[in-house]
């Protein structure tokens, strides 16, 4: 019932892009998320939506799969977009309807703010699609490595996102069992008054904390029973290898970032 | 009840990447108050195969006719819910299901779900606790302070609470002892016959299916691949072998035991007790 969610889930493949280098990956990503904000007109946006787009055909993530994962943020795009639509009051008006002026800036306004989440979701779903979880939080450990000196506990950080990580489809799995097991019993979530679905929820959230505090009790025996004692002194299987693509994909991000610089309208 | 599934086929995750065939071209016939075992190997889509009989999964093909009511991929989720008021399931670990304050509570939760009259509730409660074994005591104490076995035994009064007259049991007696194993299987065997219940067994002892069952049917990979009475599926072991399943304990026996002795017993031996009785009655003609 919830195999549908894709949002942080891993699909292998050979494509250019799943052959990346975590970091490379991670640090393009990072740098992206920033430089989408440098967009401002037309052109600008055009671009970004348009390397998006190359980029889900390089990684050979068929487009319908995706955009079928993210029907739950397109509410949110939606939402966005109804909301400069209707409120942004710069240039001249397009349509009047007596209760309701909408402006030519608003629409652009709302096309633009839509692009830029589109963008950015698209990119982040691209990354965990194509990166196994644990090259993630691997590739993300050794780039925040230098502020160790500062103290801060990377090691742990990571572990604890490899851990949740890893636990999401199990818990997953979990509720799904639970609903089952409940819906047998003639729980029943679709209908009623509000207040009854609030209550119909209690008979799977009690279990399923149950379940996942008994399951952190159990990892940790099992951790410490293997002789963990935290990052220090621990080396690791699986090496991180940068390769010339990995510079390729920074080269190329440079290239991004100079076109956009060049071609943002002044403001 | 009568049950019949024809043509069912389900996948998992359709039209993603992750799609998955999990039951193909099933066909299977279940008669009111019939035991039917359900054997197979890992991943032969047993545990499936049972969610499509009380409306949890709905066939993606083909389809799965309860009573009087026929499931198919297009059936509203309302029906469905008639449905469930007449076929219970104890999932494999049921304790995972109990989440009430008390266990009184717990097991009332099913009943009252389906329109039953809360002091009604409480007396099938009260009854289920001592039919279960349970001290008298445990009515007012949570869940989650009794031991592995007791809980089990909450979970499955839980079900049973409803008075279903489909019963279904998806290998109810994982992980319990040997002794809470036998108690279990007797109870639910004694349900069976008083109760005129409809039982669907799904397992991995050969010795239960033997022992309980009236029919059974064998699935691997997605497809029924045999059906019949115990005596006719266990005395085919070559062909058991390609589905990666064993023989029960007392038949394997019985095999060794006509090597050694060169001549086959009358009987296929189901259990222990027919094992015994058959190796007397082929000393005695031994001797004479």
């Amino acid at each position: 019932m919830l195999e549908k969610m894709i949002f942080g889930r891993y699909v292998p493949g050979d494509s250019f892009v799943h052959k990346l280098d975590p970091r490379s990956k991670l640090l393009f990503v990072f740098l992206f998320i920033i430089a989408v904000f440098m967009a401002n007109n037309t052109i600008t946006y055009a671009l970004l939506l348009g390397f998006t787009l190359l980029v889900i055909f390089i990684s050979r993530i068929r487009l319908y799969f995706l955009l079928n994962g993210l029907k739950p943020i397109l509410f949110l795009i939606i939402f966005t977009f109804l909301m400069h639509f209707i409120f942004t009051k710069e240039g001249p008006v397009l349509v009047d309807l007596k209760f309701l002026k909408i402006h030519e800036e608003g629409v652009r306004q709302g096309i633009f703010i839509s692009i830029r989440f589109l963008v950015l979701v698209l990119m982040t779903t691209i990354l965990t699609l194509t990166t196994s979880p644990i090259s993630i939080t691997d590739g993300m450990e050794t780039l925040l490595n230098p502020l160790k000196r500062i103290k801060v506990p990377v090691h742990e950080l990571a572990l604890m996102m490899s851990i949740s990580l890893r636990f999401i489809p199990t818990l997953m799995d979990e509720t799904d069992k639970i609903l089952k097991a409940q819906l047998a019993r003639g729980s029943d979530l679709t209908s009623g008054t509000i207040k009854e679905r609030i209550r119909a929820v209690v008979p799977l959230l009690v279990p399923l904390f149950v379940s996942a505090f008994k399951r952190a009790e159990d990892l940790a025996i099992a951790m410490e029973v293997r002789g963990y004692r935290g990052g220090e002194g621990r080396t690791r299987y699986r090496q991180l290898n940068w390769q010339g693509r990995d510079t390729l994909v920074i080269i190329i991000f440079l290239v991004l970032v100079t076109a956009l610089v060049w071609l943002r309208g002044g403001s | 009840m009568d049950i019949s599934l024809q043509q069912v086929g389900y996948s998992y995750a359709l039209g993603t990447p992750f799609e998955k065939r999990a039951l193909k071209e099933v066909n299977a016939s279940i008669k009111s108050g019939s035991y039917t075992a359900v054997i197979g190997h890992t991943g032969s889509g047993k545990s499936t195969l049972l969610l499509h009989l009380n409306g949890l999964l709905k066939p993606s093909e083909g389809t799965v006719r309860i009573g009087d009511v026929n499931i198919t991929a297009s059936t509203k989720a309302k029906e469905l819910k008639e449905i469930r008021k007449h076929v219970g399931i104890v999932f494999q670990f049921p304790e995972h299901q109990l989440f009430e304050e008390t266990v009184e509570k717990d097991i009332m939760f099913g009943p009252m779900n389906f329109g039953v009259p809360a002091e009604e509730a409480k007396r099938r409660a009260h009854e289920l606790i001592k039919l279960l074994g349970l001290p008298e005591d445990v009515a007012q104490k949570s869940p989650f302070d009794l031991s592995g076995g007791q809980m089990r035994r909450v979970a499955i009064a839980g079900v049973l609470a409803f008075k279903p007259s489909i019963l279904i049991l998806d290998e109810p007696t994982a992980g319990l002892d040997p002794r809470g194993r036998k108690e279990i299987m007797e109870l639910f065997n004694k349900l069976h016959e008083e109760e005129g219940l409809t039982t669907i067994l799904v397992t991995h002892s050969m010795e239960d299916a033997a022992r309980y069952a009236d029919q059974i049917l064998v699935m691997h990979e997605g497809r029924s691949v045999m059906a019949g009475t115990p005596a006719d599926v266990f005395s085919d072991a070559e062909r058991l072998k390609t589905f990666r399943l064993g023989l029960p304990r007392s038949v394997a026996f019985q095999r060794d035991f006509e090597k050694l002795i060169g001549q086959p017993l009358d009987k296929l031996a189901l259990t222990e007790e027919q094992l015994a009785f058959e190796i007397a009655a082929a000393l005695k003609d031994g001797e004479r």
